[in-house]
């Protein structure tokens, strides 16, 4: 067994970085993901790792050197939040596009404008349509895993695509929590020797990358990059079952709580749903039958596996750390979606939670559950979509 | 007459003792000097610690994202091109991320003033090399030291004939003021680069640094000598020329559109009733 030690989610981050040893990173600071770069430059300087690290003059330069390197036929890896992976937005298609298996561990930060530097979800659903596979953690511990298990997922010749590792700015990147670390040697067996896949540095077979394809083959790309994420769910439990074997931490492609026998649930990702659960808790004191689904695969998005975990419920409520403004919240428009396909439709309420770093507390989560007891004893819904935590 | 206090903002979250109070304070004094009330201009920045410039100060502002202030500029200075538009930037935002705009900007010679706090180093995520930091330096994220050439403003912009190229030293107030006033005084794109040490990030070039090497260019040096710009513009080292190292007197943008050179766009009317005469003609 690994250390037990007290760090930071960037810093665990660094750390499943230095394990794994990329051949190649790039990296541009932005707050808060400066600091896993900066750490991980640190291991470079200490001649930890080996791998090079360039050092470029905007993030759109990072995703593109990172492509680059992929495509050489490198294990690549970077670090983003917020602006930096906007800017990189074109380019994050280009990865997923050419199907090279990218690790990025993406720090949720708010967008401009306003300027704001602190958590929420906004960057992520920005780039929820990439094809890009986005793992949503909800601790330092689990941003650490996730890492791990990222370049596992990602790496496997059946998909060959990028992933994202989502943690909440600040809230996760720089709370010091207990992380348990895995041994070097597990981590190095367990991620395995990069296999690359038509390597640009193969001289003696060439290879073309991102050439023109116009509506002759273009629409049937598209549908073999859709093909490809129907099939990173069975490799994420796959990857999960392995991850168990090796931890005991078990992973799946979204966490419940007390949801089994629950009437109503509270759907929400990352690290606010620490804090339902313990409220959840509380009103399981009180006979209240409450349960929560965290889901930590969001892209590819399991619709099937969620429906049938949700479909016995009589209200449920879906907390968006993000908006799609004109629209629901990101995450309600797929459990929505997800509904679709019960034979029971539950009620499914959307609130907009934790803005730009304002707190998620228990008396947001309370108002919530009152909410739900409400609506699941009279099978009315007053308001479908409305903000929490507003100071008014 | 605006006073001092006229001009007084945000409380500043730089360090203690860093460079940009000079800046600042000097800034505020050239306004008042040259008898500018704070409705009367636009200050525009990106994303850095030379970006929080447009907080402490009370003035119209636009804050935007990294390295994008000078299209933001343009954009408002195409619009109403009566009023003084001003760029705070830092080496990281401009030269930076910002570098293709800067190129252009230059180019297009649009009457905006850029006032770059060159620190040589990245401060607001503190302490990554940036394009003019040394060759060699060694910070958290360049463990190696920086492998890449420092880039030389000055002289990047006397290659693009840049209107106005200056630079000065954020201690030196009565030099710094002197340039504020002499770009705000050139018609047509002004670069003013002006030295400021980091005291927290920045270990290599501190004031002590800067002051043992920076000097006044000679008062019968002839600024309209390209050549010439350009060999001083490539002075760097033991010793470094503050003052107006090039200028020229191409037109600027604004004089040349012809729909705005006689009236800003924000002073003609809207007249749809000649928009259908002008859209008959074609048919």
């Amino acid at each position: 067994m690994g250390d037990i030690v007290a760090v930071t989610g960037n810093e665990a981050c660094a750390q499943a970085f230095k394990q794994i040893n990329p051949d190649v990173c790039a990296a541009y600071p932005i707050t808060p993901a400066t600091d896993l770069m900066q750490r991980f430059s640190s291991f470079v300087n200490d001649g930890k790792v080996d791998t090079e690290l360039v050092l470029v003059e905007s993030e759109h330069s990072a995703m593109s050197a990172c492509i680059g390197a992929a495509a050489a036929g490198g294990r690549v890896a970077t670090a983003t939040s917020s602006q930096g992976l906007a800017l990189m937005w074109e380019m994050l298609y280009i990865a997923a596009g050419t199907r090279l298996p990218i690790i990025m561990p993406l720090v949720n930060r708010a967008l401009s404008a306003p300027l704001n530097i602190h958590g929420d979800h906004s960057d992520g659903m920005g780039a929820r349509d990439t094809g890009w596979i986005q793992l949503y953690s909800e601790n330092a511990q689990e941003a650490y895993d996730n890492t791990i298990q990222a370049f596992r997922i990602a790496e496997h010749l059946d998909i060959r695509v990028p992933a994202m590792v989502c943690m909440d700015g600040f809230i996760v990147s720089h709370s010091i929590e207990r992380v348990e670390y895995i041994d070097d040697a597990d981590v190095k067996k367990f991620v395995g020797e990069f296999q690359a896949v038509n390597p640009l540095l193969d001289m003696d077979k060439p290879k073309s990358y991102g050439p023109l394809i116009l509506t002759d083959m273009y629409h049937e790309y598209k549908r073999a990059q859709h093909e490809v994420m129907t099939k990173v769910p069975n490799i994420v439990r796959e990857v999960a079952a392995d991850f168990e074997k090796m931890t005991g931490r078990k992973y799946d492609l979204f966490e419940t709580y007390r949801l089994d026998d629950a009437e109503i649930a509270v759907v929400v990702m990352s690290s606010a749903a620490g804090t339902t659960k313990d409220i959840i808790d509380q009103y399981r004191e009180k006979g209240i039958k409450v349960g929560l689904l965290k889901p930590r695969m969001f892209r590819p998005f399991p619709f099937l596996e969620i429906a049938e975990a949700l479909q016995h419920l009589k209200a449920i409520a879906v907390l968006d750390r993000a908006d799609s403004f004109g629209g629901y919240g990101p995450l309600f428009s797929e459990i929505t979606g997800a509904v679709m396909s019960m034979n029971s439709k539950p009620a499914v309420i959307n609130k907009i939670f934790g803005l730009g770093g304002r707190d998620y507390l228990p008396d947001q989560a309370e108002q919530v559950l009152d909410e739900l007891v409400t609506i699941a004893k009279t099978g009315k819904v007053e308001t479908i979509k409305e903000y929490i935590g507003v100071r008014e | 007459m605006p006073s001092l206090q006229d001009y007084k903002g945000q409380d500043p979250a730089w360090c203690p003792g860093c460079g940009n109070f000079g800046i600042l304070n000097t800034f505020r004094d050239a306004m008042v000097e040259l008898d500018m009330n704070p409705h009367q201009f636009t200050v525009v920045s990106g994303i850095g610690q030379a970006a929080k410039f447009p907080h402490y100060i009370k003035c119209n502002t636009f804050n935007g994202l990294h390295g994008r202030a000078l299209p933001v500029a343009t954009g408002i200075r195409l619009a109403n091109h009566e009023q003084p538009v001003m760029v705070f930037t830092g080496d990281g935002d401009c030269y930076g991320e910002g570098g293709n705009h800067f190129i252009h900007t230059m180019r297009r010679n649009i009457n905006v003033k850029l006032f770059v706090h060159d620190n040589q180093i990245y401060g607001l995520t503190k302490g990554q090399a940036s394009p003019t930091s040394m060759e060699g330096m060694k910070t958290k994220n360049q463990p190696f030291g920086v492998f890449s050439e420092q880039m030389s403003p000055m002289a990047l912009a006397v290659a693009m004939d840049c209107s106005f190229v200056a630079r000065t030293f954020a201690a030196d107030s009565e030099h710094l003021k002197a340039m504020i006033k002499a770009a705000l005084n050139h018609n047509g794109f002004t670069l003013v680069d002006i030295l400021q040490p980091c005291v927290t990030f920045n270990k290599i070039n501190t004031f002590q640094w800067y002051k043992e090497r920076v000097y006044h260019i000679e008062p019968d040096y002839d600024p309209e000598n390209r050549v010439q710009a350009f060999q001083r513009a490539l002075e760097w080292g033991d010793r470094i020329p503050l003052g107006i190292l090039y200028k020229n007197n191409r037109p600027a943008l604004e004089d040349r559109i012809p729909i705005i050179s006689n009236k800003s766009l924000l002073k003609q009317q809207l007249n749809p009733l000649k928009l259908e005469e002008t859209l008959r003609e074609f048919y």
